[in-house]
């Protein structure tokens, strides 16, 4: 008994101890020497699939290599509207345009003279990539790790288990390397057959080099894009098409070294789990240090990072906001960058809450604890995050989900009187508002056409709403009644949704790809929107990929997606609608195969227009044109809502850039003093449960020994 | 007993092989070539010809079971299922469709089940052991009874309720350990806490009470009263004579569990952010990784195999009446 007592007494002695301690029991984190070290400290809930930028296309990715990798431009980090700027290139690109014969033409030339755009880089001289293996060499000058044997790979299991690394000096050759990769056939980019309708040469190239291996990129020259000297290289686009700086502003068109192919083509490294696609080699601020994507990524500040600043001048009201407190300034400002891999929401916001994390999105569960409506309907914070002096920042996402009619479908399709009426009355009568009160906490903005707004050609207020389904009330947009969906309906021959000509009740079918236990309730509060027209849904839930199917055969009626912007411009809008891109005739992304002669027309204009009154203008037909028609109900703008600690500064929501990183400041100092305040553990709990397991126990022990020392009366 | 285990060995392989149709049949049922291509390319973009690309590179161009298009034993060897399915025959399990290596992604993974599962299984098996005895030594008392009520209390809920429960208040109201994460080689042992606790916690329900109907079985024997007899304790008897007669049942359970302990555990890995086979194989049925699915399918089923047949020789261990044959 004595024995367990001195047990007892060590534990609890010790938990004593360790919360005197100044170290905090419950830190996710190692104690670390380095304690002023500026870590961002950041989460992943899905590990990326890829990070080679030839490959890579979704946010969760480019959160990682939009710091690795630097493409020739980027977005301001503070400007709005979004404003492209020079990155790894001196300054914006020449444009030239050429006629059929390669003949130089004037700037202002009509568009349809156009054949060839040549598009003429040049890059700042003395960038350097990070350190690296693949670009280390020895004293002959010879690469070391390019023939690696089984023997070298022996004691290598990561990539920073090699002792050399090296450097060498970006060129205009590196880019030029980087497009050819887009179509080599073991890459597989998601952008090159896209880009094989643009850039000159590119398909070609894509044929030519089918049966090659990676390294033989190096030494196949392509038609349309040439190195002109060390720091200047040419693109050749067909006609024009102003929005391809748009793509040069992204990873697909960041500079790779062939070394780097040359180094990760070796099977004794793929066999390791050691490729590209896994281990980045860039030029951007930040290199990736540790990668173990099952548990945590690291990203160090990369040592031969070019000089870079922040910016000097922003949007009004930037400097009031401390935007512009570090203006000059050397960047990077963050030393390390750790992302954790948290699956699962609750425990990611409650290590939030603790210091644990620096930003934090807010998910259902979380929203009343930390979000509240303030008097003007605006989103606020809660007294309890305001008292931990936490952030708030939202901005109206870049993306928009609609409903859309499958314009081949006989009844709710085509271009007839009577269709369209169905179609706005179904518009008028899916109250979105009511769906973003309900099921998105009022994170959304109800669209009234396809532009989201920031993105040109979106207008706010009266002019900006869709007359079809709104009205102006002197203030706001308020919703048709229904009783104007109604006479719709009557006027369309289906009054109280009876169809007039068979006299039934009118069904429809709604396709979605949401199949899950949670969409449930979403989807009946769908079918209830189309009960108010008297209209009968069947829901046909699936799986994403028979959903995709159903698209590509024109086999689904009504149907519910989204598109989420590759760029600021409309025409990555109303490109959804562009009848050369219907998706049943021509395997395109207008997934509601909508044909508009005069749409299309417009399409082909204001797609080949810089950004001028003119374009305002045709943009606005062309939403008309949309708003007349009604090929989609215009859903939601999803809302990003973002809680940042205080420790945390130069916060600007920047939907466009991925290489945001370098921007942003931690002062950790604050967080260690808030991490202690916050995380003091509480152990009378612990001592209560020892002793009322003694106090439980005891009684019968003793009952016990009373017994086994009892002897036969 | 080598005859015995070499047709055990004999026997796994068909079994195996059933095992590799069933997987690659039902995967295909709900998922074909081009719905894995469309998942590993996104959903932006996404041309007819990258999907033939992607199949065309990967092998999945080819047709599932059997190719009409070829001649003589080509009809079976150039199709999907001989070329992506057969080798992991030789334990070779390739690369996944997102382009890792499937072998050394096991390897790393594995550990950090084991870290988890091993403990838990351990200090669970002390524990419910230990309560057990307790249970059977103050048996008819108000100490079994309340345990057995708080047995019955603990089998009722939900693991998912221990786990949630466990973080939010071990983690988030007494901080005394991390609510989640991991971490490599010993710097991993305060992220195990919370985990094995809640493990042993959520399985003390069913386990002592198993282990208690064990115990009491064998108090009833006639040996037992002839160690009372001959002027042994309650605890002598207890601890010398009736744990260890009540060991073999235990000891082979555990036995047959010992090769899947590196499989890890789906919820607990998700929950806690552990980095185990658990959360490697649910993330690849979520991302249509065929090769992974495959590779874990066929992993369980030999250990499970491994496990049987290790099981078959605890018992002559343990027991020396057995004899395998």
């Amino acid at each position: 008994m004595t024995s367990i007592f001195k047990s007892l007494f060590f534990i609890l002695s010790y938990l004593s101890l360790s919360a005197c301690n100044e170290q905090v029991l419950n830190s996710p984190y190692p104690a670390s020497s380095k304690e002023n070290q500026a870590v961002l400290y950041s989460s992943f809930s899905e590990r990326p699939r890829h990070l080679d930028p030839a490959k890579s296309y979704s946010s969760n990715e480019y959160a990682f290599i939009g710091q690795i990798y630097e493409p020739p431009f980027q977005y301001h980090f503070l400007k709005r509207p979004y404003e492209l700027e020079p990155l790894t290139a001196a300054k914006m690109p020449e444009v030239i345009y050429l006629d059929s014969s390669e003949r130089v033409l004037a700037k202002d030339v009509a568009t349809d003279k156009i054949a060839y755009s040549d598009y003429i880089i040049e890059i700042k001289p003395q960038i350097k990539f990070q350190p690296h293996p693949a670009l280390a060499k020895n004293k002959q000058d010879e690469y070391l790790y390019h023939q690696l044997s089984e023997i070298q790979m022996a004691d290598i299991t990561l990539l920073s288990d090699f002792t050399q690394t090296g450097t060498r000096e970006l060129t205009a050759a590196d880019f030029v390397h980087q497009i050819k990769r887009l179509v080599h056939p073991q890459i597989s980019s998601p952008i090159a057959e896209l880009m094989k309708q643009y850039i000159v040469g590119l398909g070609g190239y894509g044929l030519s080099i089918k049966d090659k291996p990676r390294t033989a990129l190096k030494d196949t020259a392509i038609s349309g894009v040439e190195v002109l000297d060390k720091y200047r290289y040419k693109i050749r686009v067909k006609g024009k098409y102003p929005q391809f700086i748009y793509w040069l502003a992204m990873p697909f068109f960041a500079p790779m070294p062939w070394e780097a192919d040359a180094f990760y083509s070796q099977q004794v490294l793929i066999d390791k789990n050691i490729t590209l696609d896994w281990q980045p080699l860039g030029t951007g601020p930040y290199m990736l240090e540790e990668n173990n994507p099952n548990l945590r990524m690291v990203m160090l500040k990369n040592p031969n990072y070019h000089d870079a600043f922040y910016p000097l001048e922003g949007e009004p009201g930037d400097k009031d906001k401390g935007l512009l407190n570090d203006a000059g300034k050397q960047l990077p400002f963050i030393d390390k960058a750790v992302y954790k891999l948290e699956k699962e929401n609750i425990p990611y916001w409650n290590k939030f809450l603790q210091g644990y994390y620096d930003a934090s999105g807010v998910a259902s569960d979380s929203f009343d604890q930390a979000v509240q409506f303030t008097g003007d309907g605006e989103l606020g914070l809660t007294q309890a995050m305001q008292d931990k002096g936490i952030q708030l920042q939202t901005a109206v996402t870049s993306s928009i989900s609609f409903v859309g009619f499958n314009m081949l479908d006989a009844v709710v399709g085509g271009d007839s009187e009577r269709a369209r009426k169905l179609r706005r009355a179904i518009s008028i009568a899916i109250d979105y508002e009511e769906y973003i009160s309900i099921f998105m906490n009022g994170r959304g903005v109800a669209a009234q056409g396809v532009i989201p707004p920031e993105i040109f050609g979106f207008s706010s207020g009266e002019q900006g709403i869709n007359p079809y389904v709104y009205e102006w009330d002197g203030n706001k947009a308020q919703r048709k009644p229904l009783a104007d969906a109604l006479q719709l309906m009557a006027e369309a021959g289906y009054a109280n949704g009876i169809d007039k000509n068979t006299s039934e009740a009118l069904i429809l079918y709604l396709d979605t790809a949401a199949s899950g236990p949670d969409e449930r309730a979403r989807l009946n509060w769908f079918r209830k929107q189309f009960a108010k027209l008297g209209i009968q849904i069947v829901i046909r839930a699936t799986d994403y990929n028979r959903f995709q199917q159903k698209m590509l055969n024109g086999n689904a009626q009504i149907f519910m997606w989204g598109w989420n912007a590759d760029y600021p411009d409309p025409e990555n809008f109303f490109f959804l609608l562009y009848g050369a891109n219907a998706k049943v005739l021509h395997g395109g992304e207008n997934a509601v195969n909508y044909q508009n002669k005069e749409f299309d027309r417009l399409y082909k204009l204001m797609s080949n227009m810089e950004n001028s009154p003119e374009r305002l203008g045709i943009t606005q037909r062309m939403l008309e044109i949309l708003r007349y028609d009604a090929p989609w109900v215009f859903g939601v703008h999803p809302k990003s809502v973002s809680l940042y600690h205080g420790w945390y500064h130069n916060l600007k929501p920047n939907l466009m850039a991925n290489n945001k990183l370098k921007y942003l400041r931690i002062d950790p100092q604050q967080r260690k003093i808030m991490r202690q305040q916050w995380n003091k553990p509480i152990l009378w709990p612990i001592i209560l449960i020892i002793g009322l397991i003694v106090v439980l126990v005891l009684p019968a022990v003793r009952s016990f020994q009373h017994r086994a020392q009892e002897t036969i009366k | 007993m080598f005859n015995y285990i070499l047709r055990r060995f004999l026997y796994a392989f068909p079994l195996l092989l059933g095992v590799n149709i069933l997987t690659f049949v039902l995967f295909f049922i709900v998922n074909s070539p081009d719905d894995m291509a469309r998942m590993q390319l996104g959903q932006k973009h996404v041309t007819e010809q990258a999907v033939e690309n992607w199949k065309q590179q990967r092998g999945y161009h080819l047709p599932l079971l059997i190719n009409q298009g070829v001649a003589g034993v080509n009809k079976i060897k150039e199709t999907i299922f001989y070329q992506k399915s057969l080798r992991l025959f030789a334990f070779d399990f390739g690369i996944s469709d997102s382009g890792r290596n499937i072998g050394a992604d096991i390897q790393q993974r594995m550990w950090p089940s084991l870290a988890v599962a091993l403990p838990s299984l351990v200090v669970g098996l002390l524990v419910n052991i230990s309560v057990a005895l307790m249970m059977v030594l103050f048996r008819q008392s108000y100490l079994e009874f309340s345990t057995i009520v708080l047995c019955v209390i603990i089998m009722s809920i939900s693991s998912l309720f221990y786990i949630i429960g466990g973080q939010f208040i071990v983690g988030k109201l007494l901080m005394l350990v991390p609510i989640s994460g991991y971490d490599t080689g010993l710097n991993a042992y305060k992220f195990l806490i919370l985990p094995v606790l809640i493990s042993v916690v959520s399985g003390v329900g069913a386990g002592a009470r198993w282990y208690r109907t064990l115990f009491l079985e064998e108090i009833e024997q006639d040996y037992v009263r002839t160690a009372r007899a001959k002027g042994l304790t309650e605890t002598q008897v207890l601890f010398k004579h009736v744990l260890k007669n009540a060991m073999i049942p235990i000891l082979t359970g555990v036995v047959v569990v010992l090769p899947l302990l590196f499989m890890g555990s789906l919820i607990t890995e998700s929950f806690f952010s552990i980095p185990g086979l658990g959360s490697y194989t649910i993330d690849a049925i979520n991302s249509q990784d065929f090769a992974i699915v495959r590779a874990m399918v066929f992993l369980g089923s030999v250990l499970y195999i491994i496990g049987l047949l290790l099981t078959d020789i605890s018992y002559t261990l343990v027991d020396p009446r057995v004899r395998l044959s």
